[in-house]
């Protein structure tokens, strides 16, 4: 009995969580798969992967992303190894230095950069592409700094002594012990840039890029009051994070049994 | 140079780069200009207009009040939910394990529209009561403070609970007694985390708010379509504000936790 009472208190956050996080997944699906009568339908789907205008929207929010994630995973992964093997008495200061950023609303950072942006460039509107990378990069860099830091900071020190006994140099110990050990820290700093790279509208808008992402499209169905095109880009969108979800999850299995 | 000037000077570049449109905008906050670039005078009017106006006064106290609202029901909510996983086995903690990732990975955008369509277009609720847009709120900050407070039960030594009722304790009183004492920082840091997370969050509030309600990120997007320089301006000054709360936070944090560090000593 004693155990069950305590599992009890569990209960309110389960029925949250079923109602308030599974049943808006649910609805998407029923809005994205039916029409605006209710009755079932694919067309939107069809619609929208046979449209070049959302196919070309798809494909530049991927461009966005994928750029984006190897700029600041170029940028990040440097950061974090210097923060975690430089040899610095107070890491955690360091590292909050570069995470405190986050802690200032993010509209108000894109604003910042763009003031700045402004007077280099004189006109915003000349390099939308490149304007975006900045911003995002500006954005998310500490969500890729911090999960890189953590796991090369927790590589046991023995195994690059180990290396080194048998003789490696540093490019080697690099290249087979240390980059091997921190790929779970680089998989889920990926994740963690990519999908908002493709959804977060809000730094294009503000940067003067009227080109759209997959976000923008679901801000634009809602002004439309148009739910059932909204449901089938969240579908989407929600089909290529359980993609994703499930190709990470399969790199960290592999990474146990190495253990 | 050597190795180490290389290093300082890399990580020094970055951190420039990180803080420089901060700290410009900062600067340029206590002058009478509008312009970046331009020269200006010393002037704290975008400070007294960000304290004097109305609606930027109104937004400001609507979203630390929305804040502290979200952080203190997605806390409770996860805290005990954790508890009641942690004490629970088999298919049912896994159940809401797996619900409890699908916010943390979801794309904002898809959790705010997801809540708009079945609270207010499938479900008719009215935006104006403001319930859908504390409860998108909930749902994305809830799952963080479960996450928090999970490894906190974990470390947790369970012979104190046993000891405590064999003492006489009812379960209850053993809970609040000597299990919660024990989760303080992880709750401590959830609620936090959902603070943070509800100040910067941008999707799930316009497709949840009422018309009528700004918090700071939509206040901001909407200003920089207009063209009210007062108000342009005046978000400087609210850029620094919360750039300085942000490091004296940061700051006293760290004193204290050195303080906790000596007296374990």
């Amino acid at each position: 009995m004693k155990t069950l009472s305590k599992s009890v208190l569990g209960i309110p956050y389960a029925l949250f969580l079923a109602v308030f996080v599974v049943c808006p997944v649910i609805i998407l699906l029923y809005y994205g798969f039916t029409n605006g009568q209710g009755q079932f339908s694919v067309t939107n789907f069809l619609m929208f992967f046979t449209d070049i205008k959302t196919v070309g929207t798809l494909l530049y929010s991927a461009a966005i992303a994928v750029v984006t994630t190897a700029v600041c995973l170029v940028i990040a992964y440097p950061v974090a190894y210097i923060l975690a093997r430089g040899g610095y008495r107070r890491k955690n200061v360091l590292v909050l230095l570069f995470v405190m950023p986050m802690w200032i609303n993010f509209t108000l950072r894109i604003t910042a950069l763009k003031e700045v942006l402004t007077v280099i460039e004189g006109n915003l509107a000349f390099h939308p592409f490149v304007n975006t990378i900045i911003g995002m990069t500006y954005d998310f860099l500490p969500f890729m700094i911090l999960p890189i830091y953590n796991t090369i900071d927790k590589i046991d020190e023995s195994y690059v002594e180990a290396a080194a006994d048998l003789g490696a140099k540093f490019p080697g110990i690099f290249r087979k012990v240390i980059l091997p050990l921190s790929i779970p820290g680089i998989v889920s700093g990926v994740t963690m840039v990519f999908l908002p790279a493709m959804t977060n509208y809000v730094v294009l808008d503000m940067l003067y890029n009227s080109t759209y992402i997959m976000g923008s499209l679901v801000g634009s169905y809602f002004n439309m009051y148009d739910w059932n095109n909204g449901s089938v880009i969240s579908v989407i969108l929600l089909l290529l994070i359980l993609f994703s979800n499930v190709l990470t999850g399969a790199i960290h299995r592999k990474e146990k049994e190495y253990d | 140079m050597t190795k180490k000037a290389v290093q300082n000077l890399f990580l020094a570049g970055i951190l420039f780069l990180l803080y420089l449109p901060v700290l410009i905008l900062a600067v340029y906050s206590f002058t009478d200009t509008s312009m970046i670039g331009r020269i200006g005078h010393f002037s704290l009017h975008n400070y007294r207009f960000l304290l004097e106006a109305e609606e930027l006064r109104q937004m400001i106290a609507g979203t630390l009040i929305l804040a502290l609202v979200v952080a203190v029901l997605s806390t409770l909510l996860g805290t005990f939910g954790a508890i009641g996983v942690f004490y629970s086995k088999g298919k049912w903690s896994r159940i809401v394990q797996f619900m409890n990732q699908i916010p943390v990975v979801n794309a904002d955008v898809v959790t705010g529209f997801s809540v708009c369509v079945l609270l207010i277009v499938f479900f008719h609720m009215d935006k104006n009561t403001y319930i859908p847009l504390v409860i998108g709120l909930v749902s994305l900050c809830s799952p963080f403070v479960y996450l928090s407070v999970l490894p906190r039960l974990k470390q947790l030594d369970p012979q104190l609970y046993e000891a405590a009722l064999d003492l006489g304790c009812s379960p209850m009183r053993a809970l609040f007694k000597v299990v919660l004492p024990q989760l303080v920082s992880g709750i401590v840091s959830g609620f936090m985390m959902s603070v943070t997370l509800t100040l910067d969050d941008y999707f799930i509030s316009t497709y949840t708010k009422p018309s009528v309600f700004d918090t700071i990120s939509t206040y901001v997007v909407n200003a920089t379509k207009g063209a009210r320089t007062e108000i342009k301006t005046a978000l400087w000054a609210l850029s620094t504000v919360i750039f300085i709360i942000v490091v004296l936070t940061v700051i006293i944090m760290n004193i204290s936790a050195e303080k906790k560090k000596e007296e374990m000593r």
